[in-house]
């Protein structure tokens, strides 16, 4: 900072308006609704018994975590948020946090919920945290988002990470069914995003973000979304023929892929007019109910097992 | 410079009674937070710790 700068601070500084519901909205809160769900299905499914305070812990963690890395996206992108009329309302855009304080929010959060996490549970778990949030905020934010159109795809790896950390947290070690929720979260992704992007592309091109839609045009962009959707859906149903998850799970997910299916080959037919439009929003809204219910079923039956053990 | 242009002459930062309101919420939204890490810690000692919780009675 320069001695100018410095002496302009002196002469008008500045008095934060934030209220504590402003910091909340940089948590990005329904990403970590979705986060703090799937990484309860992670823990949940663990072979293992975790005690519920070191379960509740590790649960935080990964909330924190995520609203760290909500934070850290909303202190780079607010040029591109206060571009876009979705993210207008964001707090650094509508001057009631400023950059500086945004950032020392999430670097905050971000060590806090990756040091707690190491020290009281283990440090396998708090490490993969750690990638987590330096994925998402590096990878993705800083080095993917404005620069190409396989932005989501690479950077989807971050949000489907919380299971696997989750998992970590339970047993101090990594098997093959994190990874499996996190092929699933990873391949659900490119179809969700570019469902939105598909009917926000005006509001992407505006800031200069490089969405598919941006780039490479909405035809490509539904045969793209119609490819990933199908291997979606087989990722999605491997567990249960390969034996890692049960018949309950690889119907639900038939039937679930079998929707999100059909509302894929609804928007790579439908390409024109509000037609075209309602598609689009029907499959970004089945898109999550997909997800939430796919990992719903795990933790069902993993609730069902224990309180009625003598039936399994 | 004569002595009301001297910084200890200003009258300072006056806060408006909305800019204490929040700066209050802000403060005990932080206590609440630290609190909620000390009896974390505290609770994970039991744990892991002497392992309190987990002997039988």
């Amino acid at each position: 900072m320069s001695i100018v700068e410095h002496h302009i601070d002196l002469e008008s500084p500045r008095i934060s308006d934030a209220e504590v519901t402003d910091y909340i909205a940089l948590l990005k809160p329904r990403v970590m609704s979705l986060v703090v769900f799937t990484a309860l299905v992670g823990l949940a499914i663990a072979p293992v018994h975790v005690h519920p305070v070191l379960a509740f812990t590790s649960l935080l963690c990964i909330a924190v975590g995520a609203g760290a890395s909500g934070a850290l996206n909303m202190w780079y992108e607010s040029d591109i948020d206060a571009r876009m009329s979705r993210t207008a309302n964001r707090p650094i855009p509508r001057g009631r946090v400023t950059r500086p304080e945004a950032l020392a929010f999430g670097m905050t959060l971000a060590f806090f919920s990756v040091m707690t996490l190491g020290i009281l549970v283990n440090w396998l778990a708090g490490a993969l945290l750690a990638f987590t949030i330096f994925f998402y905020v590096v990878i993705y934010t800083v080095a993917l988002k404005r620069w190409t159109a396989q932005n989501i795809v690479i950077g989807g790896a971050a949000g489907a990470l919380p299971p696997v950390v989750a998992w970590a947290a339970a047993t101090g070690s990594l098997s093959v069914e994190p990874w499996l929720l996190f092929l699933i979260i990873f391949f659900w992704t490119p179809p969700h995003f570019w469902a939105l992007a598909l009917f926000r592309s005006d509001d992407y091109a505006r800031a200069g973000v490089p969405m598919l839609p941006v780039v490479a045009g909405p035809d490509v962009t539904r045969l793209q979304i119609l490819l990933y959707t199908l291997v979606l859906v087989a990722v999605a149903f491997a567990p249960w023929p390969l034996g890692y998850f049960d018949a309950v799970y690889g119907i639900t997910s038939l039937v679930l892929g079998a929707g999100m299916l059909a509302l894929a080959i609804n928007v790579y037919r439908r390409r024109q007019g509000s037609a075209a439009l309602r598609a689009t929003r029907r499959l970004f809204a089945f898109s999550i109910f997909y997800l939430f219910a796919l990992f719903a079923t795990l933790l069902l039956e993993v609730v069902v097992r224990a309180v009625t053990p003598s039936i399994w | 410079m004569d002595d009301k242009q001297k910084p200890d002459a200003l009258p300072g930062i006056v806060l408006t009674e909305a800019q204490k309101k929040r700066r209050r919420e802000r403060s005990i939204a932080i206590a609440l937070a630290l609190g909620v890490l000390v009896v974390l810690f505290f609770a994970v000692t039991l744990v892991k710790g002497p392992a309190v919780l987990n002997r039988p009675l």
